[in-house]
């Protein structure tokens, strides 16, 4: 991943920066310009927790070539109580338990590296809770 | 001299440690060698080890930990005017772990960013710097952690100890829950164990690396600290020093008067193996767990090459208000547990090479 | 708008076609719709392709493509909407055609697979680099995720899965065109090997090589090309959110639900009235999806579908007669006219063995990413 693209991406994956709109109060994960459910532009800006709950998953038993090495994982989309979805992996437990209402809290960790000379890039994953 | 509770002191006011959820047992690596497992248990007093999985490194180690060490200090983390780093695994060569760090604890950019190396002292080298910048008014809080990632080639002995964790620490002069009393570092060139640049894993002088290298340093140090501070062994109530193995850090204390009870809190290694730059500190953590108001604290580290600091900390009123505020070392060692097998081991420590 | 019939049509045999090109390939089907229609001249031709640009490294395919059809000068122009790309490319052409710019467009849909690039990572490009690729899913992935969110919400089953594409095979093997031109029993589906749970090998639709191509005219032409023309009625368009963590309900394709309701309206018809209908099968779970969001059966109900007959040639609403993208094939870009070309062939009563009875309307439904883009044209004989 060039450097550039990784960088503009910081606040949301290392610190779960969002917005919750100030129009319809819906929690835009990442932050963007207008909110997709009202068009509004006016954001408050939040700190998502750093947990939540898987509300639908799988376990990828063919991975693309950056994740041999971690297959078979699982993936989920977790909902924080603010209401914000993101797409995560979720480790560190058998991967077969990883099923809807599953509590998740959220660490930090490497999630991919371009290759082995190239930048290490991080962000979010979902542990059992 | 020991200070009065009305001095203002520096001292810790966060800590925070974190050890992977993965385990390797010592019978499953000594079996990929065909070495007798009792033999290598009670010799090196070492059961099972934390193994950092696939997405695991200094960095994120340091982020788990810093994480509780600001949750305990309670402080806003843009008022943390420093940042240090001690690793020997940092994952970049060139660029710094600090940086990272700093980004996902919401730390700067107004901050000072260091990533120290010293073999396994380089955590509390961080602590060491972290608290002068505070004594001094330099900064208002500085973090310390020491993480690693610890590297042991495969069949060498350090294979059964080198493991992955960390602890960090927040110093400042309020919010404290354990002073520094005294500082004291010892230092002199000893190649007992290093690395050469672009080289996977370390080297060692074997029984080099014990009486002329860890016992010369970390015994020095500790005697000097208590002949500074005019404390002895039985006014302590625990004491850490650095865990290569189970053996050295309790053949240590006893050399220096210290009995089990006060070493077996912070004595972490059999469960959780060797963190290098992560070793004393998370030792201490886990010291600091269950310490009460009052009570002194001894910590050396070791780190080849070589040299030891210590530390007289003693604890304060806050501390065990703060000890719920995070997860706690024990929870961590003995909370749930994946134990991996050596294929799964040597697939984690990339030492399958696949295609690009 | 001028009516719109479709007058000729053209395709590759769909699998691994070591020996063509993406180039070859276009050739021989852009050709065959010529011929088909024994026309020889064009006004403008749209190439509808996922990424040429990926799979073998080449973009700027409208004019290499009319220049390989020896129709340099033409207008002509790549069309992308990810795997909706082909229907896409068939809407251009409808809308050009329709008002009255052009009379003589070809609409045409190719995908070099099989020429050795990571397939996983190209087709992920269709979803959200950022927020979804970044963190290692795939597209097997996604639709595992839609697949698992159906199952929790509607208590669809792995079986009922497994029937989709026993019924798909079942019409593929009467597919001279097709990839796959074996039946499976449900036993077989549920012990292939896993992709990406709950979907197995069996539930994905395979890497293909192909390419498709429909010439289209104003219907008040179209007899001086063929005795049979296909007049295309409505289209519809839709889009919805990149990413399915910011869908509502995973399980729903609202896209899939709005292109339908947009081309229903413009052809004033309902979901009752179609005879014939292929959508977008690229796993078993979104032929359930489709079905359901295009109001064929009631939302939650898409899952026993299969197993009941429903779906099949002689059931109440015969879903992809051709074999689907299951069974067919699915090169990607060239899917959307290959769906077209399949009810164009119902419509006029040449589909063989998988001839449905009296068909009269047909509907092509064809959709991009996890669901992101959806485009659906209705289709009536004349």
């Amino acid at each position: 991943m060039p450097s550039p693209r990784y960088t503009r991406e910081i606040p949301a994956r290392y610190r779960l920066a969002a917005g919750r709109c100030s129009g319809c109060e819906k929690v835009v994960y990442p932050i963007r310009r207008f909110c997709p459910s009202c068009r509004g532009e006016k954001f408050e800006k939040l700190t998502l927790s750093r947990k939540g709950t898987v509300i639908t998953s799988t376990v990828v038993h063919v991975p693309p070539n950056d994740f041999l090495m971690e297959a078979p994982y699982a993936m989920a989309v977790v909902e924080t109580p603010e209401g914000a979805r993101l797409m995560t992996q979720v480790v560190d437990c058998d991967p077969s338990t990883v099923l809807p209402g599953m509590e998740v809290a959220l660490e930090f960790r490497l999630i991919r590296r371009e290759g082995r000379s190239g930048i290490l890039c991080y962000g979010h994953k979902g542990v059992p809770a | 001299m020991l200070p009065t509770e009305e001095v203002r002191m520096a001292g810790i006011a966060g800590y925070g440690a974190y050890i992977p959820r993965k385990r390797i047992r010592t019978e499953e690596i000594a079996r990929q060698w065909g070495k007798d497992p009792g033999v290598i248990e009670r010799g090196l007093l070492l059961e099972e080890k934390s193994v950092p999985g696939f997405d695991e490194d200094t960095i994120t180690i340091s982020v788990a930990a810093g994480h509780g060490a600001i949750d305990r200090a309670g402080v806003d983390p843009q008022k943390i005017g420093a940042l240090y780093i001690g690793s020997e695994s940092h994952p970049y060569a060139v660029k710094p772990s600090g940086t990272v760090v700093a980004e996902a604890l919401g730390i700067g950019p107004e901050v000072h960013i260091a990533d120290f190396e010293f073999a396994c002292k380089a955590g509390t080298e961080a602590m060491f710097v972290a608290l002068g910048l505070v004594e001094a008014g330099r900064v208002q809080y500085a973090m310390a952690i020491g993480a690693d990632t610890s590297q042991g080639a495969p069949g060498d002995a350090l294979e059964f100890s080198a493991s992955a964790g960390g602890a960090a620490y927040v110093f400042g002069v309020d919010h404290v829950v354990a002073e520094v009393v005294e500082t004291y570092s010892y230092t002199s060139d000893t190649p007992d164990f290093w690395r050469r640049e672009g080289e996977f894993y370390p080297r060692h002088g074997g029984r080099f690396t014990g009486e002329p290298a860890y016992f010369k340093h970390v015994l020095t140090a500790s005697r000097a600290i208590m002949e500074k501070t005019g404390l002895t062994a039985g006014d302590f109530a625990y004491a850490v020093f650095h865990m290569p193995n189970g053996k050295f850090p309790l053949t240590a204390g006893k050399q220096l008067g210290f009995r089990e009870e006060q070493l077996e809190t912070g004595w972490v290694v059999p469960t959780m193996g060797n963190t290098y730059s992560g070793s004393s500190p998370t030792g201490l953590a886990a010291i600091l767990d269950i310490a009460e108001p009052d009570d002194l604290i001894l910590i050396t580290s070791f780190g080849s090459g070589a040299g030891s600091d210590s530390f007289v900390l003693k604890a304060t009123r806050r501390l065990p208000e703060v000890q719920g505020l995070a997860p706690t070392v024990r929870s961590m060692l003995e909370g749930s547990r994946q134990y991996v097998t050596y294929g799964e081991y040597a697939k984690f420590r990339g030492k399958i090479i696949a295609n690009d | 708008m001028r009516d719109v019939a479709i007058v000729g049509a053209g395709m590759t045999r769909f699998g691994e076609l070591w020996d063509q090109g993406l180039r070859d390939m276009f050739v021989e089907a852009a050709s065959g719709a010529l011929s088909d229609a024994g026309a020889d001249r064009l006004d403008s031709l749209y190439v509808g392709c996922m990424s040429g640009g990926q799979f073998v490294g080449q973009e700027h395919l409208g004019p290499l493509m009319a220049d390989h059809l020896g129709m340099t000068g033409v207008a002509a122009v790549h069309v992308e909407s990810a795997c909706a790309s082909g229907g896409v490319a068939l809407r251009q052409a409808f809308i050009e055609v329709g008002s009255g710019m052009s009379d003589l467009v070809l609409a045409a849909g190719i995908e070099k697979m099989n020429d050795g690039a990571d397939v996983t990572n190209v087709l992920a490009t269709a979803a959200d680099q950022e927020l979804e690729v970044y963190y290692g899913v795939t597209f097997p992935g996604l639709y595992a995720m839609i697949a698992r969110a159906h199952m929790q919400r509607h208590g669809t089953t792995e079986e009922d899965l497994a029937w989709v594409a026993v019924k798909n095979h079942r019409h593929g093997a009467m597919n001279e065109k097709a990839q796959f031109r074996r039946e499976v029993t449900p036993e077989q589906v549920m012990a292939s090997s896993l992709v990406s749970e709950p979907l197995r090998l069996l539930h994905c639709s395979p890497v293909t090589d192909g390419a498709a191509a429909v010439l289209l005219c104003p219907l008040d032409m179209a007899r001086e090309f063929t005795d049979r023309p296909v007049k295309i009625v409505a289209t519809g368009l839709a889009s919805d959110s990149m990413a399915l963590a910011d869908r509502d309900d995973p399980a729903f394709l609202d896209a899939v639900q709005k292109s339908g309701q947009r081309a229903f309206q413009m052809a004033d018809i309902g979901p009752r009235d179609v005879d014939v209908a292929e959508v977008h099968d690229c796993f078993t779970i979104a032929e359930i999806c489709c079905i359901e969001a295009l109001g064929f059966v009631e939302e939650g109900k898409g899952g026993p579908a299969a197993r009941d007959g429903i779906t099949a040639i002689g059931g109440q609403i015969p879903v992809n007669t051709s074999g689907g993208l299951k069974s067919k094939g699915h090169p990607v870009g060239a899917t959307g006219i290959a769906q077209t070309i399949e009810i164009f062939r119902q419509l006029r009563g040449e589909a063989g063995q998988r001839q449905v009875e009296n068909a009269r309307v047909g509907l092509a439904q064809n959709m991009g990413g996890s669901g992101a883009s959806s485009v659906v044209h209705i289709f009536e004989g004349v």
